[in-house]
């Protein structure tokens, strides 16, 4: 058995047109570096500077890997088992990702606060 | 005393029901916040009302003014009721593909309604909002996604409400969108309850939704304070139906679908409680009721003709 992984449309391009791959690793840091094998260029699109893309939200078996890392450790660290999902998709406010319009007229209007 | 001076004095105080029959065990207890008990219907009329309150108190906010707000719904359907009584006018920036129910309560309360482009989602219609802001100084946009007043809502009242009732709470699960809801009372459960659970539900739309989305454009609402929540679930529009359905059909609670993706948290919280031998009481916010979606027509059917019709819909 192996690790299923979830990719979003936008990464498809790296898994020739695949929505779902499997992959193998004992935590989340190992399973993208062993896709990376298989898919050349998909882990750079998914960490930044040995962290997870701010951007990017990883969820195992539906839950956000941010929350199940270990204190003390990083998101990466997360064990993997044998059957498990790793969904993959980009951070979203009810359902839309598009900072660089979202962001155009500069920051939220202070008015409110 | 259930009587009050006006329709924005009934806001808030909803009712906290137990669900003996979906609860997994008499020491592992549900507990639904009725927020669909509100003036128009939804958890949105706290935050609206408290973000009009703040701009007034702030004095940016004068009679006839007017309120521009990206909304995919239920926040302009509190807003244009709010507006109404308060004395603004209100223009709503809403994605096209939200439910006809909802543009059409808005259109009867008297709302401007702007559609942005479906496919760029929520965020597209924040963007065209942001974008009318600057064209229209004069225009008051309250931007619930980053509005302290939407997260302060729920720090004075819901959370307040939840811990009077239900002193014994140990997990509180809501569901993830501006943020606000979750930010607020999982604020104040926090500093009050020792060892709480804060979870979220993350509605996981259709693939259609997401097709367009680049990663490095990505956005998390202002509000967002992830220190904030123990555990986030990212649940899919199958399992959203499925506990939707569940609720109604096992306790005779008519809800939208994004309550039946946190009843599916809720119940992955307490499954977990019974496995581990603790009791807990599990409370979680019920945000509207279904009434708003019976035209997608994915309350009835198989679970894949109602998955299908939810394809490519912002259905929380």
């Amino acid at each position: 058995m192996a690790i299923n992984v979830r990719i979003p449309t936008i990464l498809r391009s790296y898994t020739g047109g695949a929505k779902a791959v499997e992959g193998t690793g004992e935590t989340l840091g190992d399973l993208l570096t062993n896709l990376d094998g298989s898919h050349p260029g998909l882990r750079d699109r998914l960490v930044t500077a040995g962290s997870l893309h701010r951007f990017v939200n990883v969820y195992v078996n539906d839950e956000d890997v941010r929350f199940l890392a270990p204190s003390g450790l990083t998101p990466l660290d997360v064990k993997l088992d044998d059957g498990d999902t790793v969904t993959i998709l980009p951070a979203v406010a009810g359902g839309a990702a598009d900072r660089a319009a979202a962001g155009g007229a500069g920051g939220p209007v202070p008015a409110g606060r | 005393m259930a009587r009050y001076d006006s329709l924005l004095d009934a806001c808030g105080n909803t009712p906290l029901v137990g669900l003996p029959r979906l609860s997994p065990s008499t020491e592992v207890r549900l507990w639904a916040k009725l927020e669909d008990r509100n003036p128009t219907g939804s958890v949105k009329d706290r935050a609206a009302l408290w973000m009009v309150r703040a701009a007034e108190g702030a004095g940016e906010l004068r009679p006839g003014d007017t309120i521009l707000e990206p909304t995919s719904g239920n926040t302009g359907i509190s807003l244009a009721m709010v507006a109404k009584l308060r004395g603004y006018r209100l223009v709503c920036v809403m994605p096209e593909n939200v439910s006809a129910e909802r543009v059409q309560v808005l259109r009867m309360y008297g709302a401007e309604i702007i559609f942005s482009p479906g496919p760029g989602g929520s965020n597209q219609a924040v963007a065209l909002a942001k974008q009318l802001a600057a064209e229209h100084p004069d225009w008051v946009m309250l931007y619930q996604y980053g509005n302290a007043a939407n997260a302060r809502a729920h720090y004075e009242t819901t959370g307040p409400e939840l811990l009077r009732d239900l002193p014994t709470i140990t997990h509180f699960v809501g569901g993830l969108g501006t943020t606000g809801t979750l930010m607020g009372t999982g604020r104040y459960l926090r500093e009050k309850v020792e060892g709480i659970e804060v979870i979220a539900a993350e509605p996981r739309y259709g693939e259609l939704v997401y097709g367009l989305r680049n990663i490095d454009e990505g956005y998390v609402p202002e509000l967002y304070d992830a220190t904030v929540l123990t555990r986030r679930f990212s649940v899919g529009t199958r399992d959203a139906v499925l506990r939707t359905r569940q609720l109604v059909e096992v306790e005779g609670l008519f809800v939208g679908f994004s309550t039946g993706a946190v009843l599916h948290a809720a119940l992955v919280a307490g499954h977990e409680a019974v496995k581990a031998g603790r009791r807990a009481d599990v409370a979680f916010l019920v945000a509207d009721g279904g009434w708003k979606y019976l035209s997608t027509g994915a309350y009835g059917g198989t679970l894949a003709d109602a998955e299908a019709a939810l394809e490519g819909q912002l259905w929380a």
